[in-house]
């Protein structure tokens, strides 16, 4: 030992040569220490690179081939989370010259649409990635419903889907007052009203002076009884602050629950399916480094050490390559749709004259629709069903056939397209004939409220899908074949009422084939 | 197992609550409950004790030429305010759907947002709106006239001027 060290003091040559030397290959040194596993050159220095940095480290090393096939994901999840990065990036330029105040607020967006350098295509890309992030998010969750994706051990990552899900809503619904126009400022009203509609019920009940929930979120939401600037101030704190943290802590974990679910969810015979790997099919060769004192609270009965790659490929570079062009294609979306138009801007906001039509944001017209039923059940009776339906799926869906298939499950694609049929047949039916014969109201003036209330076109279109969806459960003798129907048809009924809410509502919310058929106004 | 008393459990079966783990048990309890009620506290932060808006109460004077049922809105108050051989009387403009502001009719108020009617008293004749449009406190006072659109009363109170 001391005799080494006396060796290297002699090498050592002058403190003033070693300096130059060390300040010379400190570029080198410091990228070392940055990535410690050397550079990614071999299939292990790949996989140290992913396993020991913090943000890669949220995928697995190695990903299985079925992850990689388009037809699996569709790269839905990443395109979210793609869309969510470049909000993120617009939004903070955005933020330097916003002001969250109800005498500035219009102003200084124009300023950014007029006057800013770049300002209007920084918000159309803004406004448009963050309509690409509603779409793909419910692509997504489409797309992890079809494939029997939240099923065991998935259940909680289908939960943290579905929270990301309210989270996304949330952020659009916040930025939506920000730039304080007649749109904005409608909507929102509307949007407070309704948190406020429980109100219809004790209202109707004659309690609403002792028990007021409904008053209390609005009140809550909007920091006074009308939308103004402590309105202002709080949507902006949620769109800049709350939201986009919440949101990104729970990608965290729903990024971190795939890993740990085992990858994606995929047939039980996905590797005879694949077949044999085409090409190079790399495999760790050097012996394992440790001992596994980990392996106690490893799932499954061996670790595997050492072991062979199992239909799996290194992350790196292979999904690698996947998530970076589904990124990039998101991008090319968002740029090419701030290109084409322009984010909408309408005069400035007056309390006194709504926009007629009053019109949400697009993916809130269905509820929209059914708000005009009913404000309590559509606004918040119908929506907590949908939501409570949907996060108890994974848990009484407890089968296994069609794990990670599309449309897998009793009944497959054929159920999926008469439920279909049956979703859209019901939807259509039924608002034609509120369109055509109106409603209780107008038959029975006097009618108790709490009747429209429980019997309402949203109320009976719910009842019939819940209907038709047991009835499945029944035929095909599978909770999977009725939650198949229950969520095509929910999803055909959105679809349908949030094309009649976009396209055919006009002034007063009448039906109109067509906007050139609106009145003048 | 009784015999063999140093057989060391798994670790990853715990034993059952020791008494050295009370104490620990104790901090653990005292943190959440200290940060429950600092949630709590927290939590009464977002609910404004003042509310910001504008006073509710205001004057109006109404035109001379005002003819019997014919709609007196106010500039920037969404109030109607009427005048009939009964008296004066007001009738809010806010929808009781989801807000929006009422036009007045010929035949009553129309809602823009989602189509509700009313007839002239506000009751409701068409659409979602759940209940008739409020009706609101005038008041004389030194010969002006007032209305709080923060104090509701009776459908069908006029007051004679
Ligand atoms: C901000 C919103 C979201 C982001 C950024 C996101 C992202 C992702 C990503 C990147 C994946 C990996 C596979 C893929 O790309 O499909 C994934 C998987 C998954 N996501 Fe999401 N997601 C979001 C919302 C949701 C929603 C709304 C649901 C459903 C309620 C959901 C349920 C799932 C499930 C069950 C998986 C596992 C799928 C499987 O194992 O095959 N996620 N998510
Ligand atoms: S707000 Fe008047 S009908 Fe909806």
């Amino acid at each position: 030992m001391s005799v080494g060290t006396e060796e290297k003091i002699e090498q050592r040559g002058s403190a003033l040569h070693e300096f130059w030397q060390n300040l010379k290959s400190t570029p080198k040194s410091f990228l070392d220490t940055a990535f410690r596993g050397g550079a990614p050159k071999t299939d292990r220095t790949r996989s140290t690179f992913v396993f020991g940095n913090v943000f890669f480290h949220l995928h697995s090393v190695r990903t299985h081939r079925w992850s990689l096939r388009w037809t699996t994901t569709w790269g839905l999840g990443i395109a979210t989370f793609a869309a969510f990065l470049i909000t993120l990036i617009t939004g903070v330029l955005l933020m330097f010259y916003y002001k969250p105040s109800p005498d500035v607020a219009y102003q200084s967006i124009k300023d950014i649409h007029f006057v800013v350098p770049t300002g209007r295509f920084m918000r159309n890309i803004h406004r448009w990635a963050g309509n690409v992030m509603v779409i793909t998010v419910l692509l997504h969750m489409a797309r992890a419903f079809y494939t029997a994706a939240y099923r065991k051990p998935r259940q909680f990552n289908w939960l943290m889907g579905m929270a990301l899900l309210v989270v996304t809503l949330g952020l659009s619904f916040t930025g939506y007052l920000l730039p304080w126009d007649q749109l904005a400022y409608w909507a929102i009203t509307i949007g407070a009203n309704i948190a406020a509609s429980p109100q219809e019920i004790t209202n109707a009940l004659g309690i609403t002076q002792h028990f007021d929930p409904g008053g209390m979120q609005r009140l809550i939401l909007l920091g006074s009884d009308t939308v103004g600037p402590e309105a202002l101030i709080r949507f902006y704190l949620l769109h800049v602050m709350i939201l986009p943290l919440v949101l990104a802590l729970i990608v965290a974990v729903h990024f971190w629950r795939v890993r740990k679910d085992g990858g994606l969810a995929r047939p039980a015979d996905a590797d005879r399916r694949l077949g044999p790997a085409k090409g190079t099919y790399p495999i760790f060769t050097e012996q394992p480094k440790k001992t596994y004192q980990l392996a106690a609270i490893v799932r499954g009965r061996t670790p595997a050490v050492g072991n062979g790659p199992e239909g799996t490929v290194p992350s790196m570079p292979h999904l690698f390559y996947g998530e970076l062009a589904v990124l990039m294609l998101t991008v090319l979306i968002c740029v090419a749709l701030a290109l084409i138009a322009n984010a909408p801007l309408k005069e400035l906001a007056n309390p006194g004259v709504p926009e007629n039509p009053a019109k949400a944001p697009w993916y809130f017209l269905g509820l929209q629709e059914l708000v005009s039923f009913s404000a309590f059940m559509g606004g918040i009776g119908i929506p907590t069903i949908v939501l409570l339906g949907l996060g108890l799926i994974p848990y009484l869906d407890r089968e296994t056939a069609g794990t990670g298939e599309w449309f897998g499950g009793p009944g497959g694609k054929k159920l999926a397209w008469r439920s279909v049929w049956f979703g859209l047949i019901s939807v259509l039916a039924i608002e034609s004939f509120v369109i055509r014969f109106g409603w209780l109201r107008e038959w029975f003036p006097h009618i108790p409220q709490l009747v429209i209330t429980a019997i309402n076109p949203g109320t009976l279109l719910t009842l019939a899908y819940g209907a038709y969806s047991v009835w499945c459960v029944k035929k095909y003798n599978s909770t999977r074949a009725g939650a198949m129907a229950l969520f095509t048809c929910f999803l055909c009924g959105f679809v349908v009422l949030t094309v009649i809410g976009t396209y055919f509502r006009g002034p007063n919310w009448v039906f109109y084939w067509s906007p050139a058929d609106w009145p003048g106004h | 197992m009784s015999e063999e008393p140093k057989t060391p459990r798994s670790r990853l079966e715990p034993e059952p609550v020791s008494r050295r783990d009370v104490l620990g048990l104790m901090s653990l309890w005292a943190a959440a409950s200290a940060m429950f009620f600092a949630l709590v506290g927290m939590l009464r932060l977002p609910k404004a004790a003042v509310l910001s808006s504008p006073s509710k109460r205001f004057r109006v004077s109404l035109p001379q030429t005002l003819a019997a049922g014919e709609a007196f809105t106010p500039v920037g108050r969404n109030v109607a305010v009427y005048r009939d051989e009964q008296g004066v009387y007001a009738i809010s403009r806010v929808c009781t759907h989801l807000g929006c502001i009422v036009k007045p009719t010929a035949e009553g108020f129309e809602c823009p947002c989602h189509g509700s009617r009313y007839d002239r008293d506000g009751v409701v004749t068409k659409g979602p709106a759940p209940r008739p449009l409020e009706w609101l406190a005038v008041k004389e006072q030194g010969g002006a006239l007032y209305v709080d659109e923060g104090a509701s009363v009776a459908a069908g109170t006029k007051v004679k001027v």
